[in-house]
């Protein structure tokens, strides 16, 4: 019997919230260290928390696009443990009701389709950060930014429905996938807007192993390759008749080795209790009806309507859905030109290449709809060739110029009259014995590079196919 | 004009009308308190210099319709107050100086009162003397060996001397309460939820309250209308429409129904206590009010509830004096040790006892036999209450057994906790009640009786404390 993984995941998801969840300050990432403080957020004796009504609506938005129930009531916990940069002694969250709970997202996987389970989601709040002079065990002090003090955070909890390295990144991707679409978190792993924790373990048969914890993954491929080494370590540990501890490791970003944390392991105890600053949560039927009605459709959803309404690939429709920003272009040029094959292959292959290597977003970017419609017009009319333009496509997107004035302003007006074209092709038949020769003899080949002498005489603006025809006919009548 | 014997009814009026200014006003209290407070010792901080220059602001404003206009007010020391010191009566917070008002203090200074100084009080508010205090004893300024009772004892002392006019104080189990009676001047809890704790130095936050302490029911209504309303910033404070509290005083009280707590009965009174609760229950019904009985079951759990619920909140609400962003820091030779030997330092006997109840309350395992079963018992004894008002419209029982003790008698805590027995359940229902002073024993120590009234029901309440005042013989107690 093969050794199976079970992983779940624990993930924070800053919510963008402009202001703290109990205060008034600024959640601005990146400000100079503690001036977006004050008594509440820096826990000064007698400040009370009051509850950001933003923090609920983002809260109750990504429960629901979890597939997750609204709870009507839930409560605030404060869970209590010292450290210097929580400045209360505790941390408000919640504990027994959450805002949402029991929900799915569905991946996609190499394998297939599978539904990841979602435990819960609870609103909380952030610490400050701590930034140490050296190695954390060895640094003589340690400074406190309370900046982050208050910021909030949606824990989100699966069940240990994940079975591979694979499936974890893709749940994570679809996430920042959905928070992107809602608007409720940047989504940025490497600004610390999305914080994952994972616990594994592996066993054969029903009853699970002993569970690991690797925390503080900060990137997609952190999570992975945490992941593939962890499920490795502890298979091989296990065959050679070894024992898993259970603890808490972090990765080694530079081995892509996981490493059990030097931190000392003491036994948590909480302390939860209600909090008795701040009411229950309570929120109306009409409030998360309200709410539902503002989630526009998602990720997956658009996929399949994609594929289904404009028949673009299933991969093209992956990726284009991954962002709603791109999704909405394409389906704005889609509509606009009636082309949306063509739509989604200049998007995925030019647009999409020039966006990366110009570091970008599609929201910059002026050519938009109106001058799709106008380049796959100048296709269809014959004007410009496919090859032709992409150059235009090209030129209009790093210029900001239309098409029709780079065709213009160019010159690059396919060369449709017979009579110029006949012109040309007489003077590549004079110029060109010997290859003339071999097509009479048999060589059709040889007709590639007659039309490329052609369009290298009109400078790619001959109509390729016009060209051959009137070329055939013209090698014809020499016979 | 000597105003130290006057109301703040009285002072308010006579500075609106600049028979005697603020300054005038101010200098007598300075004097008064440089007077006797080297004896009662009611002030932790105060700062006379910047008194008269408030008092000096307040004479040039051309507004002086405050309700509180140029009335000297002490606050206890657990309120925030911008650029003074707020300590809260311990060690680990000397030296703190606060960057903001509490909602209470702008609400007085809105008011146009004059603030003269912080109070003291029993560490944290955990006590009922002030001996816990971590700076000195506080004395009774109706016989300074006896204890003014706490933990709210400085602001009570500072009206009974007649070194304020008013005062705040807070309640948490008693806190306003059982000093009112001590120092026989009249203190008032309001609901819970009525004035907005923002800024007040937490204890237990379901229980804490601030309220007034004033020479007549009159004087903590008028203050209850400077300081009462809705608060943003505290989420426990209640929207409720603005009242005049005073609206119902000197209203007859025919018809009202009064009702006295069976098992009160149970407890055992000092003689005189028990005579003057007597004379209390005569004088509501020679006013006109019906007085009945009326039973609530579980007040004999009120104690040991309060001493599991507050405690546990007082556990977390302290975890943040550790010494790493203000107050006293003792250094150590790493993290842990400085969050030990500054809070073994900075913090008194009485609040590492009640952190260390608490923070075993709220442990793994006990969490469900003490938190969670003595927040059931409360819910049952807030029942009871709400059972009883549905018969009566406010009860009066004694606020304490026995008059003040003596400087140094109670050294067993538990006996020290007995002192609040009848403050105590009021408290854990979140019910407004006023002390008011209705006798004295044979050394001549006040006695008080405790009046409470139904949630958010402070006007009718006043009324009917009004009423007892007036039948039992006026002001500034007997």
């Amino acid at each position: 019997m093969e050794y199976k993984p079970t992983i779940g995941l624990e993930i924070h998801v800053q919510l963008a919230t402009k202001t703290k969840i109990f205060c008034g300050c600024s959640t601005e990432f990146g400000a100079e260290p503690n001036t977006n403080v004050c008594p509440v957020c820096l826990g000064l004796p007698g400040a009370l928390p009051v509850l950001n009504e933003k923090v609920v609506e983002y809260g109750t938005k990504l429960g629901l696009a979890l597939n997750m129930r609204i709870n009507k009531t839930s409560t605030f916990y404060r869970k209590n443990y010292f450290y210097p940069d929580l400045p209360k002694g505790y941390q408000i969250t919640q504990y027994s009701i959450p805002i949402a709970s029991e929900g799915f997202l569905e991946v996609k996987t190499s394998k297939g389709k599978k539904k990841i389970r979602i435990l819960r989601g609870h609103i909380e709040e952030d610490s400050g950060k701590s930034i140490h002079t050296g190695d954390i065990t060895e640094s003589e002090y340690s400074y406190i930014d309370f900046n982050r003090s208050g910021v909030p955070l949606m824990e989100i909890v699966t069940y240990p429905d994940i079975e591979t390295a694979e499936e974890a990144y893709e749940f994570l991707v679809l996430l920042r996938k959905t928070v992107r679409y809602l608007g409720v978190s940047s989504g940025d792993m490497e600004k610390g807007a999305l914080r994952c924790d994972v616990n594994i373990s592996v066993s054969k048969g029903e009853t699970l192993g002993t569970k690991v914890e690797i925390k503080n993954l900060n990137s997609f491929r952190s999570v992975r390759r945490a992941l593939e080494f962890e499920i490795n370590r502890q298979i091989e540990t296990l065959k050679k008749g070894g024992k898993i501890v259970q603890e808490t490791r972090h990765l080694d970003e530079r081995t892509g080795e996981t490493k059990p944390m030097r931190t000392k392991e003491e036994l948590n105890d909480y302390r939860y209790f209600p909090e008795p600053d701040l009411p229950p949560l309570t929120l109306t039927d009409e409030y998360i009806e309200k709410i539902k009605e503002t989630i526009p459709e998602l990720p997956n959803e658009k996929e399949e309507r994609f594929i289904k309404e404009y028949g673009i690939s299933e991969d093209y429709a992956h990726e284009i859905a991954a962002s709603i920003e791109v999704a909405e272009y394409f389906e704005e040029a889609a509509k606009l030109t009636g082309k949306p094959k063509e739509v989604s292959n200049y998007l995925m292959v030019n647009i999409m290449k020039f966006i990366n290597e110009n570091g970008k977003s599609i929201k910059e970017i002026t050519f938009g709809a109106k001058e799709f419609k106008e380049l796959l017009d100048l296709i269809d009319s014959k004007t410009i060739s496919k090859n032709i333009a992409k150059s235009v496509l090209e030129e209009s997107l790093s210029s900001g110029k239309t098409p029709s004035q780079i065709v213009e302003e160019k010159g690059l007006k396919q060369i449709t009259d017979t009579g110029e074209i006949e012109k040309v092709i007489d003077e590549v038949i004079k110029e060109n014995p010997k290859p003339v020769s071999q097509y009479l003899e048999g060589k059709k080949q040889v007709m590639g590079f007659l039309i490329g002498q052609i369009m290298k005489k009109t400078r790619g603006k001959a109509n390729p196919k016009i060209a051959s025809k009137i070329l055939i006919e013209k090698l014809n009548a020499l016979k | 004009m000597d105003i130290l014997n006057k109301t703040a009814e009285e002072v308010a009026s006579i500075a609106r009308s600049g028979e005697v200014s603020v300054k005038e006003i101010a200098e007598q209290m300075i004097n008064a308190i440089k007077q006797k407070d080297s004896k009662i010792k009611a002030f932790i901080h105060i700062d006379f210099d910047a008194v008269i220059k408030r008092a000096e602001e307040l004479d040039t404003k051309k507004d002086k319709s405050g309700v509180l206009f140029g009335v000297p007010i002490a606050i206890k020391d657990n309120m925030n107050m911008k650029n003074t010191e707020t300590t809260a009566g311990s060690k680990i917070l000397s030296g703190y100086t606060s960057p903001y008002d509490a909602t209470v203090v702008e609400k007085l200074k809105n008011a146009g009162a004059l603030i003269v100084g912080k109070t003291n009080m029993d560490e944290f508010a955990m006590g009922s003397s002030t001996e816990n205090s971590a700076f000195f004893n506080t004395h009774n300024p109706v016989n300074p060996e006896y204890v003014p009772g706490g933990s709210s004892g400085g602001s009570a002392a500072a009206v009974k001397a007649n070194e304020v006019i008013a005062s705040l104080g807070s309640d948490t189990g008693g806190s306003i309460r059982e000093p009112a009676a001590f120092c026989g001047v009249t203190g008032l809890k309001p609901t819970y939820g009525r004035v907005s704790r923002y800024g007040l130095i937490a204890f237990a936050s379901s229980l804490d309250q601030i309220g007034p302490f004033g020479k007549t029911v009159k004087d903590t209504a008028i203050m209850l209308n400077a300081i009462a309303g809705f608060d943003p910033r505290d989420e426990t404070s209640v929207q409720t429409e603005k009242e005049d509290f005073t609206a119902l005083i000197g209203k007859n009280i025919k018809g009202k129904k009064i009702g006295v707590i069976k098992e009160v009965q149970d407890f055992k009174l000092q003689e005189e206590v028990k005579n003057s609760f007597n004379d209390t229950v005569k004088a509501l019904q020679n006013a006109g009010a019906v007085v009945e009985e009326v039973s609530i079951p579980h007040l004999k759990y009120a104690l040991p509830v309060y001493y599991i619920i507050a405690p546990a909140e007082a556990s977390a609400n302290l975890a943040r004096f550790d010494g790493v962003r203000y107050g006293l820091r003792v250094e150590g030779k790493d993290l842990k040790e400085t969050y030990e030997k500054t809070r073994t330092e900075g913090f008194g006997t009485e609040v590492k006892r009640r952190i260390l109840i608490g923070t075993f309350t709220l442990s793994a395992g006990y969490y469900d036999a003490y938190y969670l079963k003595a927040s059931k018992v409360r819910r049952l004894i807030s029942n009871d209450f709400e059972k009883a008002f549905s018969k009566v419209d406010a009860l009066v029982l004694p606020t304490t057994s026995t008059t003040a003790f003596k400087l140094g008698s109670i050294t067993n805590p538990l006996q020290m906790y007995m002192n609040d027995i009848f403050t105590i359940p009021i408290s854990l229902a979140g019910l407004p009640a006023i002390s008011i002073p209705t006798g004295t024993d044979k050394k001549g120590l006040p006695i008080g009786m405790q009046l409470v009234g139904k949630w958010f029901a402070e006007k009718e309440l006043l009324q009917i404390a009004y009423t007892v005042e007036q039948e039992l013989g006026g002001k500034n107690g007997i």
